[in-house]
């Protein structure tokens, strides 16, 4: 199935204090691949993804999602494809309740309203928050509202998923259950993170950036593996390696 | 700083409350939106100098309070905390107007103290009866109540963000002084100037927030339009309801309900 392609060709930006966040990336994301990207903090791993789904506009190169290149025209079917779930729930979770949060992107696809009821139902059925519905978003525990955040962007139905930091700031256990979550996914996943024990659990490949270029893009094993390269990138063996 | 904090707690009491199941609960929050506010509007509507027959209006939040399970400590509460407004609107008048209205066994009541009790009690009643609708109603659901009245959309939307992100303002402005508290010993550090870069931090970090709140929100299909999946629906309970309490307003401030009653006992008793 093609239209599940992520692929990034030479891509470059700057923000407009002239400093240049991505210099020339390309990759190409299979449908189903479990993509890690890792990297030191200011790598560009965030701007990366916030280009994925057109929230930021390349000064060069282009992204294409599927069949479509991403263009002003076919945002809103690639924000639709991509569902994108931000570091800081708070920013994520925006509506008075959670019902009405997970029912925000359903309701603005223009979907009839029982569509829109079964849809947050069972997004909340599968991040295991159907008790929350009713709760303000604000009163959640960090475990809680990442769970949440997460459903918002399922009940679009997404075919990728991109996740920035999705482990930052949870405890063992949480984190334990979001990667679970994680892995019964069958949609394709970017995830970037410094949680590199995670990354060796989900991802098969991983794409290791440092200062707007990409360093090594390879399967996560013989990357974890190369002492000097993880070095490089301000990165160590995870754990469960050592 | 545990002011703010118990405070904000109270504003988590209004949502509880309003999570409630009684038959205040279950009325349309259309019907409760417009009886409150031509509740109000009569209420602002009396004379000055008008006491007694203000009285009976009492009815309508306390009817609604004991229907709706509001308990009436926590309304005191949030009634004293917003009385120095009316008190500082109102202070004045017994020294202004001196002109004596009435003699209650040899004490003269002027006409200062009269209006000064009529500012107090309109304001008590108006209050009572907003703090009321949103405990039996919720806030998110009278802003949607509101846009379904007509009211402009960006109007609903921006209330709906000013009270989700109170709570995270509050708690990003209070780790902010507590991280200076720990690292001004005693006075330095406190000063005017300090405060003026605090509020400055506050308000690029709210900007910062602020941009990707939204950029969060273009990415699930936001159009300008907060919508709600709610079905609202009007019922014999709403249509008596607002009838009713109109009728009621109507009549209290048409007819000085105490007066006449107490003329009818007296001809009674004659």
């Amino acid at each position: 199935m093609s239209h599940h392609i992520v692929e990034v060709q030479d891509l470059r930006f700057a923000y407009p204090d002239g400093n240049e966040a991505l210099s020339g990336l390309s990759f190409r994301i299979h449908h189903g691949e479990s993509v890690a990207i890792v990297g030191a903090n200011g790598a560009g791993k965030s701007t990366l993804l916030l280009h994925l789904n057109g929230c930021l506009v390349p000064k060069q190169g282009t992204v294409r999602i599927g069949d479509f290149p991403l263009t002003e025209k076919t945002l809103p079917d690639v924000r639709r494809t991509v569902g994108m779930v931000f570091q800081d729930p708070d920013d994520q979770l925006f509506m008075p309740t959670v019902y009405d949060d997970v029912a925000f992107g359903p309701l603005n696809l223009g979907l009839p309203f029982d569509e829109v009821d079964a849809r947050v139902r069972a997004a909340l059925a599968t991040v295991g928050g159907e008790h929350l519905a009713k709760r303000p978003p604000y009163r959640l525990s960090g475990g809680e509202k990442r769970a949440v955040a997460i459903a918002t962007v399922l009940s679009m139905s997404p075919n990728i998923l991109v996740l920035d930091e999705p482990t930052s700031n949870l405890d063992p256990r949480a984190r334990r259950n979001l990667i679970t979550l994680l892995h019964g996914f069958e949609h394709t996943k970017i995830i970037a993170t410094h949680d590199l024990d995670m990354v060796m659990d989900l991802c098969g490949r991983t794409i290791v950036m440092h200062r707007g270029h990409i360093l090594a893009d390879g399967p996560t094993r013989d990357i974890f593996a190369d002492d000097r390269l993880l070095d490089e990138g301000h990165l160590e063996r995870p754990l469960s390696l050592r | 700083m545990p002011k703010i904090d118990t405070s904000l707690f109270e504003i988590g009491t209004l949502d509880r409350l309003a999570a409630g199941d009684t038959d205040i609960h279950a009325l349309d929050p259309r019907a409760k939106l417009v009886t409150t506010l031509a509740f109000i509007l009569t209420v602002v509507s009396f004379g000055r100098y008008e006491v007694a027959s203000l009285v009976p209006l009492l009815a309508f939040p306390l009817v609604l309070a004991i229907l709706g399970r509001v308990p009436g400590p926590y309304l005191l509460r949030k009634l004293l905390i917003a009385s120095p407004f009316a008190v500082m609107v109102g202070m004045f008048n017994p020294f202004l107007d001196q002109t004596v209205l009435l003699n209650v066994s040899g004490l003269n009541v002027t006409g200062g103290w009269v209006s000064f009790a009529a500012i107090l009690l309109r304001f008590a009643l108006s209050v009572t009866a907003a703090l009321v609708l949103i405990a039996t109603t919720g806030f998110a659901q009278v802003c949607m109540a509101l846009t379904r009245l007509g009211t402009p959309r960006i109007f609903a939307t921006q209330l709906l963000f000013l009270y989700r992100y109170i709570f995270v303002l509050t708690e990003e402005g209070l780790r902010m002084s507590r991280a200076r508290d720990l690292r001004s010993f005693g006075r330095r550090g406190t000063g005017l100037r300090i405060y003026g870069f605090m509020l400055g931090q506050l308000l690029l970090r709210t900007m910062d927030r602020a941009g990707r709140i939204h950029r969060a929100m273009l990415c699930r299909g936001f159009d300008g339009e907060v919508r709600l999946n709610r079905r609202l629906r009007w019922r014999r309970e709403d249509v008596l309801f607002v009838c009713g309490w109109l009728g009621f307003f109507a009549l209290a401030r048409v007819f000085n309900l105490p007066q006449e009653l107490g003329q009818m006992l007296l001809k009674v008793i004659a």
